[in-house]
């Protein structure tokens, strides 16, 4: 628990860089918000007086210190759009976002950690040629074109699945709100019906993102297969015996986990971004395209709140990784 | 061949060979390689590195990699050739029947899994145990090695250990099934020198508590002399000379042999003097391997040489692969 | 000096013979550099006119690509869309390959604060997911070119930073940076002429294997709205005006964009995989 803390309080600075980057985001763009704010017939002493409203003609310290007591108070400012306080819309959409993304992430870990462990321990084989094509061709994807491309094959062509979009199509409607995910909601309320129609609209932005993360993940997994099947204490467990499964499994799988978990930073990062891209194209009501409808109506404080919460998001994330690796690794465990 | 009498021998390998495919071309490592071990008794496989006694082990266990190949010859376990036996059953001999000990003991353990777990790993397999005692099954066989508070120890990983406890956790994990032979591949290199000696009086007295053989692979003439009772010197995948270690010492037969000593002055510093023997190993790959793989190093060369040659008795118990042996003293 | 070119030579002949992928992502390379530096002459209409009696059709000899819903030629804006995306992402690798490049450079030679500051800055970056701090960028710079090309080339930064500086640290600790100061050369005439040329391989290759990714995020920008806009044709873009019409049936207006962004991207990132393989064989996976 102490070795938790430490962790999050070694996380600290990064917080502390990420949200003066935000704010730098915001000051860079001189005048531009007022001139925003003031409309085009503005005039330039209208224009000072928004600023002077906004605090704008304040010094950057003093800027930067009421920037950080708002964000402590939760204030992200007012969309212009939608006349909502930011972070109440976050929040709202938040639930949608990490739903997709944790289903694209498990789909992807699903199918790429098997084939990278076959390929590795049939190296040479059919499945392993398969995994450095999926490895090499799946970084390449553009995103939003696999999007439309499933989204042709599978609702236009062969109708397998429903319209692109959003969460749930038109006949269903939404779950009592518990955990903000459709397809644990759906179940906690036995309401099968919503589950399935929740699940299929789910399923190809789901697996459009998980076509792409699962690209990096099958080529460290074989890697790091690989690099642990020819090392000296797989060849002991081999002298002592073992069955193959608990070989591959408990011995090599395990090790070779490490530099996989590792590399979650990474698919992470990409996941994220991908998330904009994909939640766009099928119409997924989360932060992506929140962020994405509020920077075509030049609306900047949602953009903000977005890459703010996002990089906090991802802090949190890297810290989930580093306690899950020293769950596998006594050596982080004990070391520190 | 070379028999320890008229009791059966626990292993008795015969005119094993074995090739790898490599890039390069086809490296033939071993070349009909053959000797006996019996029950009870220390044998040592001596030569420098890349003379194949590695490859040997590895080949007896089936553990060759890849591009390693068994070409020719038998293994015989028992009554089992281990060369004709199928992987998913040679599995379930490895670590029951005949078990293996590694240089190096820290990498050579699973660096993420408790040792006691690593040990109960084993004694599940070869149902030397049940879930519901292994744990302390692992903790009886950590004392049995030496081990200091096994309990806790048991808990331990690879990393929180000494070199020296690491391989005494190796050995309690190749002794957990009471197998009928060891083989140490190296077992003291990366030791330091109290230590090494630790380790092999527990090898020692391991195989004197349970009756089981060991096959000491080693560079080190010295440590050979010293623990074994039958020597069996290897030389670029051959098998050069073989006989009891005193005898052996004391009247060698073999060019190579005879260099080996001299080179080894004392005990201690013979890893340098080894190298000592000039010359170096011939290439392995392709047809035109020399008839006698020392030819090319060798000050005793005759024409005769050239001819095809193999290990054969020169007195009881004393097999010699040379065309123009040394004279013994006696 | 001759035996080595030489060596190299062979050793290129073998890659390339050894992987005739990497021999066919050399030749894609050349057809999309053609079609970026000769768009506009091999372009067979004119991308931007539009003729809203031939909107869109599907694919024909007349129209190989077919018409998007303003009836202009897809086959003909996918080719001068080349120069834009090609060009953004080369633009933005140069960048950061001489501001990463430099700064890795000076933090591995120099050590001491200016490591610490550039690592500082790199960590801060590599908090954000690139592709979010890209938008967030673009979105507070301005919705131009420029700025999509000052965003990729800022979330790349740290991985050029840390391969100068890693390799930087290599070259000192093989001690020849030390031999020629104990003879007489100044810190800045080293850094030229005896690191710098020594990273540069390493360096080109990172260019190379980023260069999908930077058309990628150039892209993938463009898609939600920002940078390029129309009518101006980028792949991007062309994907995203087709995105209404797959529903409905019109594929080739999204298809033929994304395809022809996707190839672009799958061959960077085999020529890349290729060239490292070239210039550093031990990286081989």
């Amino acid at each position: 628990m102490r070795a938790i803390l430490l962790r999050f309080a070694g996380a600290l600075p990064t917080l502390c860089g990420v949200v003066v980057v935000t704010f730098l985001l915001t000051r860079v763009l001189p005048g531009d918000t007022a001139t925003y704010f003031a409309g085009p017939t503005a005039s330039a002493e209208s224009i000072a007086q928004i600023k002077a409203s906004l605090g704008l003609d304040l010094p950057l310290t003093e800027q930067f210190r009421r920037y950080v007591v708002a964000l402590v108070h939760g204030d992200l400012g007012m969309s212009l759009t939608t006349g909502q306080p930011v972070l109440t819309e976050l929040i709202n959409r938040l639930p949608a976002s990490a739903e997709l993304t944790l289903c694209g992430l498990f789909l992807a870990i699903g199918i790429a950690l098997p084939l990278g462990v076959f390929a590795a321990v049939r190296q040479g084989s059919v499945i392993d040629h398969a995994c450095r094509i999926v490895a090499t061709a799946g970084v390449s994807l553009p995103v939003f074109f696999t999007g439309l491309l499933l989204v042709y094959i599978f609702y236009f062509i062969l109708g397998w699945m429903p319209a692109p979009l959003g969460r749930l199509d038109a006949f269903a409607s939404a779950p009592p709100a518990v955990t903000g995910f459709y397809l644990i909601d759906t179940l906690l309320a036995r309401d099968t019906e919503t589950f399935r129609a929740a699940a299929a609209q789910i399923v190809l932005p789901a697996g459009t993102l998980a076509l792409f993360a699962l690209a990096p993940i099958a080529r460290i997994t074989r890697a790091s297969m690989l690099a642990v099947l020819g090392s000296e204490f797989i060849r002991t467990a081999r002298a002592s015996g073992l069955s193959g499964p608990t070989v591959v499994l408990t011995y090599a799988l395990r090790n070779a986990l490490l530099p996989v978990v590792t590399v979650l930073g990474m698919v992470f990062s990409f996941l994220l971004g991908a998330n904009v891209l994909v939640e766009k194209v099928f119409a997924w009501p989360g932060i992506g395209s929140y962020a994405v409808e509020a920077l075509i109506a030049s609306d900047f404080a949602p953009v903000q709140g977005f890459v703010l919460t996002m990089a906090i998001l991802y802090v949190l994330l890297n810290l989930g990784i580093d306690l899950l690796n020293r769950a596998i690794d006594p050596r982080a465990r004990r070391g520190a | 061949m070379t028999q320890s009498g008229t009791i059966q021998p626990v292993l008795r390998v015969q005119d094993l060979s074995v090739a790898f495919h490599t890039r390069g071309g086809v490296v033939h490592a071993l070349d009909r390689i053959g000797f006996a071990v019996a029950p009870g008794q220390t044998m040592a496989l001596v030569g420098e590195s890349g003379s194949g006694k590695s490859v040997t082990a590895y080949a007896i266990m089936g553990l060759l990699e890849a591009a390693g190949k068994i070409t020719g010859g038998h293994a015989f376990l028992g009554e089992t050739d281990l060369v004709a036996t199928p992987p998913a059953e040679l599995a379930r001999i490895r670590g029951r029947r005949i078990a293996m000990i590694f240089q190096n003991p820290r990498a050579a353990l699973n660096p993420i899994r408790a040792v006691g777990r690593q040990i109960a790993d084993v004694l599940l397999r070869h149902g030397g145990a049940t879930r519901f005692n292994a744990h302390d099954r692992a903790i009886e066989a950590l004392r049995a090695v030496g081990i200091p508070d096994p309990a806790r120890r048991a808990k331990a990983y690879p990393f929180e250990l000494s070199g020296g406890m690491c391989q005494r956790v190796m050995i309690a994990i190749a002794v957990a099934a009471r197998p009928q032979l060891l083989i140490a591949d190296e077992p003291t290199t990366g030791l330091d020198v109290t230590t090494q000696a630790v380790v092999m009086d527990l090898i020692r007295a391991m195989a004197e508590e349970t009756g089981m053989a060991t096959i000491l692979i080693t560079h080190d003439l010295a440590l050979a002399a010293e623990r074994a009772e039958r020597i069996a010197v290897m030389h670029a995948g051959h098998m050069v000379e073989e006989a009891d270690t005193a005898t052996l010492l004391a009247h060698p037969r073999h060019p190579y042999t005879a260099g080996l000593i001299a080179a080894t002055p004392t005990a201690a510093g013979s890893l340098d003097a080894l190298r000592s023997v000039p010359g170096g190993l011939p290439d392995l790959r392709g047809k035109d391997i020399p008839a006698c793989r020392y030819a090319g190093r060798c000050e005793r060369r005759l024409d005769a040489c050239a001819q095809p040659l193999s290990l054969r008795d020169h007195a009881p118990n004393h097999a010699v692969a040379c065309w123009n042996p040394l004279e013994s003293a006696a | 000096m001759t035996n080595a070119q030489s060596s190299t030579l062979s050793h290129i002949r073998y890659v390339l013979s050894e992987n005739p992928v990497t021999l066919g992502a050399a030749l894609l390379f050349a057809a999309y550099a053609a079609m970026a530096l000769f768009g506009p002459l091999i372009a067979p209409f004119d991308p931007l006119a539009s003729d809203t009696a031939r909107a869109l059709q599907a694919p024909d000899w007349r129209h190989w690509f077919g018409t998007d819903q303003l009836g202009r030629d897809i086959l003909s804006r996918v080719i001068v869309a080349a120069r834009v995306d090609i060009g953004i992402a080369l633009a933005s690798v140069a960048l950061v390959f001489a501001a990463g490049g430099l700064a890795g450079l000076a933090a591995g030679f120099f050590g001491g604060w200016i490591d610490a500051v550039i690592g500082r800055i790199a960590d801060t970056i590599m908090a954000f997911p690139l592709f979010v701090l890209a938008m967030g960028i673009v979105a507070a710079l301005g919705n131009t070119i420029p700025n999509i090309v000052l965003a990729t080339a800022i979330i790349n930064f740290p991985l050029y930073a840390r391969v100068a500086r890693a390799e930087t640290l290599t070259r000192r600790e093989a001690g020849f940076v030390d031999a020629a100061r104990l003879s007489g050369h100044r810190d800045g005439a080293l850094l030229l002429t005896q690191v710098l040329p020594n990273i540069m391989p390493i360096m080109v290759v990172q260019m190379s294997l980023t260069m999908g990714y930077a058309i990628l995020n150039a892209a993938g920008l463009s898609f939600i709205g920002l940078g390029v806009r129309p009518p101006t044709a980028e792949w991007g873009i062309m994907v995203a005006e087709g995105a209404g019409f797959i529903v409905s049936g019109e594929w080739w207006i999204a298809l033929f964009p994304g395809a022809t962004l996707m190839l672009a991207v799958f061959c960077f990132n085999l020529l890349g995989d290729g060239l490292r393989d070239i210039v550093d064989p031990r990286r081989r996976t």
